[in-house]
Formats: structure tokens, sequence, C-alpha cells
């Protein structure tokens, strides 16, 4: 029990699960999964298909904190990529045609990684402070936005860039299918690899790294290529589900989503340890968050102050000071009330 | 000359003892001070001085005992508290804030106030005042990083006094002063004695304790040896109290440095010339194989910036490096891991451990940096070598999970050697390997390189204990204001005469 308890991602599950179990109670069809000619319906895959994006930048993100660093640009990223995937399929003579929708998907992800290696090169070869050099592209990135897109919001009529957010393939939405291949692939590459100590190695400690011979600046520049990468699947996603490229609205402040999942997944911001599982965990319970606002009515105007209160609550239950507190709380109250259990009993367990 | 004994103690401390994983760092140690003494705290490297201190200052909370200040029992829990009942310390790193002014410094939280804003006039004129008291007459309106790190301590002496101190410590305060700014310090010192003040003195500088104290209090690994009036403890009896059985314990090892080098040979590296503005005059060395090579001087002389240009953890701005006869550049670390040179530093906390990650993980960073991050070091593997080199260095506990930041100074010394030794190098340079560290794991490290030196590994070997240069070495640089001076033979040569050398201008050889 007690090593449960102690496991790093006991408490963010347990906010998770809470989540869930208010919202059912609230509203018992919320658990339900329905099967409609063989595909799965239900509040739950909702949170599991609308979290594609948001996983894909925080997975990136996880990354980028690992290493001490923090990546304010994925939103505008997401902007980016999905005004060049639409202005090339909206420029085409067969925007239906699923050749100009690969090629589209291609050149925008190319961008997104360009925009990555300048975030990594900012970062690890010129040395620029994470939040600084990233803030430039975060700035700038939907000016480019609306450069490419001529200021317009373009839309697009095109069945298979459709597809990537509301098909479904093997009966489960294609963007779950995405969100899913994008943390077995990171999850592989960092824990099958030496990638993942050695990133934390160089964001616990950066100098004892590069005295180690950790290649720092190489781990550095590819935490914010992979960031850019994942932000750009993100920005496709997004396009796609609303079938056009909003330069503004895109990606709009998911990158403080990002780092409150990360956190609330129980990564430190202070860079190092970092677990995969963990920020799945935190998109989910704020993706659940999201969905609890919408389907207990809550009024729009109250709903950040609502999402708020409730991030407050979490990152509470979360905190360690706290649980040392209320042990402390818990033990005083123990041996003053029965003393007759004797001061042996163990509390934390 | 010495403290009256008939006065009551500002500080009693009883049975202080604490524990950290691992160590009792402080095991039922008593210790006093009374008002208008100098009392030096003596102790090698871990003996539990800075322990003491900190207990004394409210860093660390005790495990057991009583700390009596002016008479009352207190428990600091923080060094604001500490400071608050009128203890203050002034560290070898000082710690004021370099981007304040010295009058700001000075003053910093007592400002006289004028209305609601503060009256800097008057600030700085009062910090003027308490400066002068020392004999120091700085503008106080410079900024503190324009003034040396003698001043700087003043600065912080001067502070110690704004804050009414009955109590003031000196943790290594002249390891980094040249001799003008040590008589300076000292006339500041007896200055505050004569004024009451009680000063905790403490030094690896036998001269400077000898000269200054007037009480002698011995600790030796976490235990009080005793507490001695000045003049009742010669100086031979004095190291012998400090060194106990560890004399007995590496006398043994005093054989493996007499032991011939073939030097008729390519050097494993040899160095010409190599400096960089600022941090080294250009020096020349040579390690041939098998061969420990010791570098002896003051901290601050320039052994630690020599041995990173060697490493290419600083960039050299001069001289040639060859490894085997083979030109070689090494700009960053990982060249010269490549050439197989490993680099321990003397900042095991900054610059060695990899405080979170367990200690196999740490043991095995350095051959997966070589490998890169693609190819991971397989279980199997990992495991092998990190049961092999945790056996052989004897590190405690033996759990590989374990995180590396909760293991004692010593045995995380242990992890770096073996993450080192496990990337099979050529040459190892160790900068203050036995830093902080009990005397068995001491003797361990000290043990290991002997043994792996003579098996043909060569060895750069920096210490500030002279006894251990000297025991392991055959061949000692000896540096001094960022400057080599000179080499001497090992073998014959006396501590006293090593100390000499260091502290003279190193007449025999013009370097």
């Amino acid at each position: 029990m007690k090593a449960i308890v102690k496991h790093r991602l006991f408490w963010p599950s347990v906010a998770l699960l809470t989540l869930i179990a208010i919202n059912t109670i609230a509203r018992p069809q919320f658990i339900l999964i329905t099967v409609r000619n063989g595909e799965l319906y239900g509040a739950l895959i909702d949170i599991l298909r609308n979290s594609a994006p948001l996983m894909l930048v925080a997975l990136g993100m996880t990354i980028v904190i690992a290493t001490r660093g923090i990546d304010l640009s994925v939103g505008a990223i997401m902007a980016v990529s999905g005004a060049v995937a639409l202005t090339i399929i909206d420029g085409s003579a067969e925007p239906g045609s699923l050749g100009t929708v690969l090629i589209a998907l291609v050149v925008a992800l190319v961008v997104a990684l360009v925009l990555g290696v300048w975030n990594g090169f900012l970062v690890a070869v010129v040395g620029i402070q994470p939040i600084i050099a990233t803030l430039v592209l975060m700035l700038a990135g939907r000016g480019v936005a609306l450069l490419i897109t001529e200021g317009f919001i373009t839309t697009v009529n095109s069945t298979p860039y459709e597809f990537i957010a509301t098909g479904y393939l093997v009966g489960l939405p294609f963007a779950l299918l995405i969100s899913i291949a994008a943390i077995a692939v990171v999850a592989l590459i960092e824990r099958r690899t030496a990638l993942g100590v050695l990133t934390e190695a160089v964001g616990i400690n950066p100098e004892a790294s590069r005295l180690a011979g950790v290649r720092a600046r190489g781990i550095v520049f590819s935490a914010y290529v992979a960031s850019g990468l994942l932000a750009g699947i993100a920005g496709i996603i997004y396009s796609s589900n609303i079938r056009a490229a909003d330069a503004n609205a895109a990606g709009l402040f998911i990158e403080l989503y990002a780092i409150l999942a990360v956190v609330l997944g129980g990564t430190s911001l202070m860079g190092g340890k970092f677990t995969i599982a963990g920020t799945v965990i935190g998109v989910l319970t704020i993706q659940t968050l999201e969905a609890t606002i919408l389907f207990l009515g809550v009024p729009s105007a109250q709903s950040p102050v609502f999402f708020a209160l409730v991030v407050i609550v979490v990152v509470l239950v979360q905190s360690p000071r706290l649980h040392s507190w209320a042990r402390t709380a818990m033990k005083t109250a123990r041996t003053r009330g029965a003393s007759d259990t004797g001061p042996r009993a163990k509390v934390a367990s | 000359m010495s403290a009256d004994t008939a006065v009551a103690p500002v500080v009693e401390m009883t049975g202080i003892t604490i524990r950290f994983p691992g160590v009792l760092a402080l095991d039922a140690v008593d210790f006093s001070l009374r008002p208008g003494e100098v009392h030096s705290l003596m102790g090698e490297n871990g003996a539990g001085k800075s322990t003491l201190i900190k207990a004394l200052t409210g860093v660390y909370p005790v495990d057991a005992g009583e700390i009596v200040v002016g008479g009352q029992p207190r428990s600091f829990s923080s060094t604001a508290d500490a400071q608050e009942a009128g203890i203050s310390t002034v560290y070898q790193e000082v710690n004021l804030c370099a981007n304040l002014s010295v009058g700001e410094n000075v003053m910093l939280g007592h400002e006289p106030r004028r209305g609601s804003g503060i009256d800097w006039k008057a600030a700085h004129r009062e910090a003027a005042r308490h400066l002068q008291s020392l004999g120091l007459a700085i503008d106080t309106r410079s900024m503190l990083s324009s003034h040396s790190i003698a001043i700087q301590q003043l600065v912080a002496i001067g502070r110690a006094m704004v804050l009414d101190a009955k109590v003031l410590i000196l943790d290594e305060p002249t390891s980094s002063l040249d001799r003008g700014e040590v008589e300076q310090l000292f006339s500041v010192i007896r200055d505050l004695r004569t004024r009451g003040v009680a000063i905790l003195f403490v030094s690896h500088f036998l001269d400077q304790v000898y000269e200054i104290s007037d009480r002698i209090t011995v600790l030796r690994n976490g235990q009080l040896v005793g507490e001695y009036a000045v003049h009742e403890l010669p100086r031979g009896e004095l190291v012998t109290k400090m060194i106990g059985r560890e004399l007995d314990e590496l006398a043994a090892l005093a054989s493996v440095a007499d032991r011939a080098i073939d030097r008729t040979g390519t050097p494993v590296l040899r160095a010409t010339g190599v400096g960089r503005r600022g941090a080294l005059e250009p020096a020349d060395i040579d390690v041939f194989d098998g061969e420990v090579v010791g570098i002896a001087g003051l901290l601050g002389s320039g052994r630690t910036e020599l041995v990173r240009l060697l490493y290419g953890a600083d960039r050299a701005e001069t001289g040639q490096i060859e490894v085997h006869g083979r030109s070689a550049k090494h700009s960053s670390p990982r060249q010269a891991i490549e050439n197989r040179i490993a680099f321990s530093s003397e900042d095991r906390r900054a610059e060695g451990i990899v405080a979170d990650l367990t200690v196999a993980e740490n043991i095995v960073l350095g051959i997966q940096a070589r490998r890169g991050a693609l190819r991971k070091i397989g279980r199997a593997e990992s495991d092998a070598v990190v049961q092999e080199y945790m056996t052989a260095l004897g590190v405690r506990p033996a759990d590989p999970s374990m995180l590396a930041g909760n293991l004692s100074g010593g045995n995380q010394q242990k992890v770096l050697l073996a993450r080192w030794l496990a990337t099979a190098p050529e040459l190892i340079v160790l900068d203050e390997p036995t830093r902080g560290i009990d005397v068995g794991a001491k003797a361990d490290i000290q043990r290991k390189v002997a043994e792996l030196s003579a098996n043909g590994l060569s060895v750069i070997f920096i210490s500030s204990e002279l006894e251990e240069v000297l025991r392991l070495a055959q061949r000692v640089v000896v540096m001094r204001d960022r400057r080599k001076i000179g080499e001497l033979d090992s073998s014959g040569v006396t501590i006293e005469h090593l100390i000499d050398y260091i502290a003279n201008e190193g007449q025999e050889s013009v370097a």
C-alpha cells in the first residue's frame, strides 16, 4: 500500500479518477461507451479524441522541460503548420485527392521541424534562455501564419484531410490513434535508447553531464526539434478538426495548458526526471476537466474561474509539503485523541 | 592573551549528534566558546567541523544534544534565527550580494529610515563608520564585486558588526588571501577579541591557527578528541590528534610513491605552455605511463585551472597538448575523453554527481556518454559494470538503485571514480578527490589510486592535503599565484620542505 501511495503517479492518477467519478455521479452516461457500426462513441472517447493536439504538444513539452527548458512557441508552430497545410490544399487543383493531402502534410511537418530546429539553435547553440528564445517564435509565428494565409481564415473541403481529426480506423478515432502512436514512439525513443536518461542527466546537472562527456548540446537541440515536430502534427489535427487554418486561434494558450499537463503529471519544472505516463495523465485530466465544464453546464463566463479552481485543488492535492503537513496534523490529532492506539501507530500507510 | 576561563561561555554545545544517510557526522560532540577568545576548530576534511558550525548556525537540525547561547537553550531553525541571536558567519566564499554596493551590503536590512524611505546618506555614513572601525577605508558606494575577496571578507565582518554579533564564525577565511591580507584580517580579529567578541576560527593553515588562537578544539571522524589551550598543545601533537588512526592505515601506502618510473619513452600526456588569460600563466606538464603526478599549491593557485585546460573543460588560449606524442586539441571534454583522459572535478556536487539519478545510472553515465544516446548500454552489461566497481571501491550502502545525491561525500566520490574507471581511461585527473570525506573512504580511494597506477594507469592527483600528494605521487608540480613555480621529485621530500617550496618563491627552479 505504502509503495503505491509513494509512487510518483499515484496522486496524478487520483486526480484524474476523481474527476471521472464526479462526472459519472453527476451524469451516469458519462462513463458509457457505445458501439455503432463497429466504432466506439461516448464522452470518454470524445475526451481521448479531443485531447490529441494537447497530448502531442505536452509530450514535446515534457522532453523540453526535462532539459531545464520551456517551449512557448508550440501554439504558434501549430498555427503555422495548419496554415501551410491548408494553403497548399486550398491552392491545389484537387483538394480532395490523397496525393495533395500527403504533400501538404509533408511540407507542413518539414516547416514545423525547421521551426523546432530554429528554437534548438537559439537555445543549444547560441545559448539564449529558453523562455526568451521560444518567446521570439511565439510572437513571430502567428505573424508568419497570417502571412501564409494572407490574413484570411483559409477553409477547405477535403475528405482525406478531415479524416485526420474526425475519421475512424479499426473502430477508434484516427486522432486518438495518432495520439497513441506518438506516446509509444516518444516513450520508446526515450526509454529504449539512452536518450531519456541522458536528457535527465543534462536536466539535473548540465555541467556534470558535460564533464562526463554527454553531448548536452545535441540533446537539448533534439528536444526542441521533437517539440516543434509534435506541435506541427498537433496543428494539422487542429486545423483538420475545424477544416480551417485560423492563424489567430489555432493553438492559442496551448503552451500554457501543455506546461500545466506536464506539471500535473509530476514532472518538475526544474528539469531532470520526467515521466511520459504522468504527462499522459495530466493531459487527460485537463481534457476531462474541460469536458466536465461542458457536461455540468457551467456558464461560459464562469468556466475559466471554475477551471482554475479545480486546477488549484488538483495541484494542492499533489503538493508534497501539504502531504507532510497533513501527516503531522494527523499524528498530533491521533496522539492527542487516542493514546490507547499507542505511540507506534503508523499514520501514513 | 588567553581568554579568561572564569567568564561564562557565550556558546555552549553539549552532546551534539547529527546523522546523515549512512554517516554519523557528529557523535556527541561538546564545544564551548567564551567571549573575547579566538577558538580554532581543527580536524581533517570530513572530521565534522563544517557540520558543527552548521549545527550552531541553524543550517542543520541536531538529532541530539543541546545548544545554549547566552545562557538560554536555543534551537535555531535558520541562519537568520542564529544571526538574530548574535551569531554571524563569514564563509570562504563570501555570501554577500556582489551586485550591490559595499554600503548596501553592510547595512542590508538595517538601513536607517527617514519617513517611509531609506536614508541612504546616513546608511553609507553608518557603513563607513563600521568599516573604519575595522581599519577599512573604502568607498561604500563602490560595487562589492569590484573588491578583492579579502576586502569582501572584511565587508562581511563589517556586516556582522552591524548585526551586533557576539559570536563571529570565520570558516576558512584565509584560504584565498595573500600574506598581507591575512595580516590585515588578523589585526581585525584581534581588535574584535578585545571588544569581547567570541571568534570561532577554522583554517587548515597551522601557522595561522597558532598565531591567532587562544584555544583549540580537535575533531576527528565526527568525534571530539579534546579541547586544549594553545600553549599546551605542540604542533606535532595537534597533527597526531587530527590524523589519529589514519596515520597507521595509510602508512602502508607510503611505499607506493617510491616506484621507479620509466620516463624515457613518450609521455601519455605532454602539455607545453598551456595557459589562459586571467586563469593560468602558460605551464608545462607531462605524465608518463603508470606515473602519479601530484599538483600541490594553495586553493586558487591555478591547479584546478591547469587540469581544466588539459581536459578541455575550459579552452586553452595558448600552448600545445600531445597525447602519446600525437598533437591533440582539447577544446571540449569529449575530445579529451576520446583520447582516453578522464577528469573528476573538485566540486563533487556541482560538477560531478547527477544527484537525482541512481548510483547505477551515475556509474554508467561515462560509458553511455561515450557510446552516444542511441546505443543504450544493456541491462546485463550495466549491472555487471556497476557491480564490479561498487565492490572494487566499496561503495556504501551497496544499493545501486539508491539516488546518488543521498550518498555521503566519500561514497559519491567513489561513484565518480567508478564512472571514470569504467570508461577504461589511460590518464585520470583527480581534483581534490578526498576533500570532505571520511577517513575510511579517503583510505579506500588512495589505495585504489596507488593500485591502479601500479598497474599502469597514469594519474594527475590534486589535493590540499600535502601528506596525500607526497604519499601517492612520484613527482609533484608546485603552483602558486596561477603559475607553475616548479617540479619536485617526491622521494625524500618532506612536508615541511614542500610547504616551504609553495610558500617561498621557489628559487630552486625557474619555471
